[in-house]
This record gives structure tokens, C-alpha cells and sequence, in this order.
């Protein structure tokens, strides 16, 4: 989590992910103190390293608008041929699960180890999995 | 001779290289801080390629650093408008897609050339001025068609720099790809941008020339003396 401090202003925050909800609210732009940068917003962006793996979230970039962001994206993020796919979302579309309900969530699973799938006897022939 | 064409062009790419590097740190965003070197970056790359290149085919034993910082301004063969001030945002995004839009041109006409080197450069480079021209051209779109204070940047831009482009399409070494004959599809290219970006595309505006020559604007010799001062205070330095 991030201090109050850092949370004064946006700069801190620049290139990386943004801070995780708190209290279910969804993720809102930092402070700014200039205005003109307020009307910039934020996007997510998900980059994709090699053909057959999924896209990944590598961190966010301020864009006026959708085209901005990706060439951001391809400036910032592929660099040093990090990827064959940039996907960019705005953050302020992303609906994230409330943290309140985590425990109704996540901790039923916790007791059903039998949905890992690894109580089963492997064939020599079939070799590695 | 081919090597002077080389180096002609070599001079392009580091001067407006050069002036794209001077950003670094300055940019009105990280996004942009980044993006600048980058394409600073894909410049001094071609230059060097070519500065290499040319000092090898004029066979008079000069480096590419030879070439590159230890000439004078009155020798580097640049074409004017790569030499000019980044001033404001506007200015120096119009200056990139007046000159990657060229360039792009340009290599796509050496994609065939007979020198190995000259067509490897040209398969790299037009690749590079493709992005060059949309990430600018989104750019002078946005500003020429954004806020009134944004689009009197542009107008300003335009109105300082159109003069600075009728010296690329001047003819030049035969060796090399006809520059004269591209200037149709440079305007092709730019009057939709121009449009989109709410600004008019200049008319009968006197041409100034002189860079071919050597005959610079003043800021070529501050701009030289900075990135020429390491390597003539420690000749041969490496880091």
C-alpha cells in the first residue's frame, strides 16, 4: 500500500500498477495539481511475450485516448522486445472484486484439494506432463 | 559519389537525432520522455550504419566518430529543417513528420538498391519512419485540432517550418534514390493529416535553402559544439 505521502501526488505512481481498491472503490486517478494532467487518464496495459501465452498485465501509462495509449504502450513497455501484442484497457473500466468479500470468495476452496489434479497415477509411457 | 550521398544522409539522421535526445528529461510526460529517445535512438542507429559505411567506401580511413565529431558545421551537409530548434511540442512533432514522411518515402525507393549496406538500411529505417509518421502525425492532429491555445502552437509550427521543407526534395546524388521525384506522394501523404488537424497546408511559401551547401542556421554550431565537445576534449573516449 502506498503512504498518504506518495499519495499526494500522482508521480510516484507513474509506470507502475495502480494502487489496489480499497474498501470495494473502484481505482480513481491520484491527486494532481495540474489540472491539465487530470484530464488524462489512466490505462492498463497487457502485453502479450510470444504466440500461444496470454496477455499480461505489465503496469499502466496516462493517454488521452485509446491510440495514445497503445503507441504509449509499444514506447513504454516493448522496449526491449518484450512483446508481439499490446492490449490497453482504461482503469477506470476495470471492476474489481470487493475486497470485503474475500472471505466468502476465496476461502472455500481452501479445503478442496482434491480440484488440484494431482491424485492421479501418471503412465511411465506418457512421459512428462 | 555514393559515399558523399551516404554521408549526406548520415548527417540528416544525427542532427535531427541529435535534437530528439535533447528532450530526454524534458518531455511533458513520461510517456512522451520515453518515446522521444526512441525515436532519437532509431536515427543515430541509421546514422552510424551509414556514417560507418561512407567512411569505408570514401577508403580515407575515417570512423564513423571521425565523421561524426570532427567536422565543423560549415562541412555538415544536413538538410536545414532537421537543424532547427525543437522549440515547443508542435514544432519539433511537425518537424518529425515532415521528415519521417520523406524518409519513409525515401527508403522504400532504396529497398532495391545495389549496395548491400544501402538496402539493408532501407528494410530497417522504413519500418522505423512507419511508426515515426503515426506516433507525430497523432500528435499534430491533437494539437492542431485541440485546444485554441493548442492549435495556435500548431499554426505557429507550420508557419515556421514549412519553409525548411522544399530543400529535401532537391536533387542529389545518382547514385542514390530520386529525391525530386517524391515530393508528390509527400504531399499526398501529409494534406490528410493536415486536414484531420484543422490546419491549412501552405502555398506558395519561398523555399529556404543552403544545408546541402553547408550553409547552416546558427544553432548547428551550438548544437555540434554539445555533442561534439566529449570526443574532441578526450579523443577516442569509450565508456
Amino acid at each position: 500500500m502506498q503512504t498518504n505521502a506518495a499519495q499526494e501526488s500522482w508521480l510516484p505512481n507513474r509506470g507502475a500498477a495502480p494502487a489496489p481498491p480499497v474498501g470495494g472503490a473502484p481505482p480513481k486517478l491520484l491527486k494532481q495539481e495540474d489540472d491539465a494532467m487530470t484530464e488524462i487518464p489512466l490505462w492498463e496495459v497487457f502485453i502479450r511475450p510470444r504466440n500461444g501465452l496470454a496477455h499480461k498485465h505489465v503496469g499502466s501509462l496516462h493517454a488521452a485516448d485509446e491510440v495514445m495509449a497503445v503507441q504509449a504502450a509499444r514506447d513504454v513497455y516493448t522496449r526491449r522486445g518484450e512483446g508481439t501484442s499490446i492490449w490497453v484497457v482504461r482503469s477506470a473500466d476495470i471492476v474489481a472484486a470487493d475486497p470485503d468479500q474475500a472471505a466468502e470468495n476465496y476461502d472455500p476452496a481452501g479445503d478442496k484439494v482434491y480440484r488440484h489434479p494431482t491424485f492421479y497415477d501418471i503412465p511411465d509411457d506418457v512421459g512428462h506432463m | 559519389m555514393l559515399w558523399e550521398g551516404l554521408l549526406e544522409l548520415a548527417d540528416d539522421h544525427l542532427v535531427l537525432g541529435h535534437r530528439l535526445s535533447e528532450w530526454c528529461g524534458h518531455a511533458p510526460m513520461l510517456e512522451e520522455d520515453l518515446a522521444l529517445p526512441n525515436l532519437a535512438l532509431d536515427l543515430i542507429g541509421t546514422a552510424r550504419t551509414l556514417f560507418d559505411h561512407a567512411g569505408k567506401l570514401e577508403g580515407a580511413g575515417r570512423t564513423e566518430d571521425d565523421l561524426a565529431y570532427l567536422r565543423d558545421a560549415r562541412v555538415y551537409r544536413n538538410c536545414l529543417l532537421v537543424e532547427r530548434p525543437n522549440g515547443d511540442f508542435a514544432h519539433t512533432m511537425l518537424r518529425q513528420l515532415y521528415f519521417a514522411a520523406f524518409m519513409e518515402l525515401y527508403w522504400q525507393q532504396a529497398l532495391d538498391h545495389t549496395d548491400d549496406i544501402v538496402r539493408g538500411v532501407a528494410g530497417k529505417a522504413v519500418k522505423e519512419m512507419g511508426y515515426h509518421i503515426r506516433h507525430s502525425a497523432e500528435w499534430v492532429i491533437r494539437l492542431g485540432d485541440g485546444t485554441e491555445e493548442s492549435a495556435r502552437r500548431m499554426r505557429a509550427a507550420v508557419n515556421a517550418l514549412h519553409r525548411y521543407t522544399g530543400e529535401m526534395f532537391e536533387p542529389s546524388y545518382s547514385e542514390l534514390p530520386n529525391r525530386v521525384a517524391l515530393q508528390g506522394a509527400w504531399e499526398a501523404r501529409l494534406k490528410p493529416v493536415f486536414t484531420e488537424a484543422m490546419l491549412d497546408w501552405p502555398n506558395d511559401v519561398f523555399m529556404q535553402t543552403g544545408g546541402r551547401q553547408g550553409i547552416h542556421g546558427e544553432g548547428l554550431g551550438h548544437m555540434l559544439a554539445t555533442m561534439q565537445i566529449l570526443h574532441r576534449a578526450h579523443p577516442g573516449a569509450t565508456w
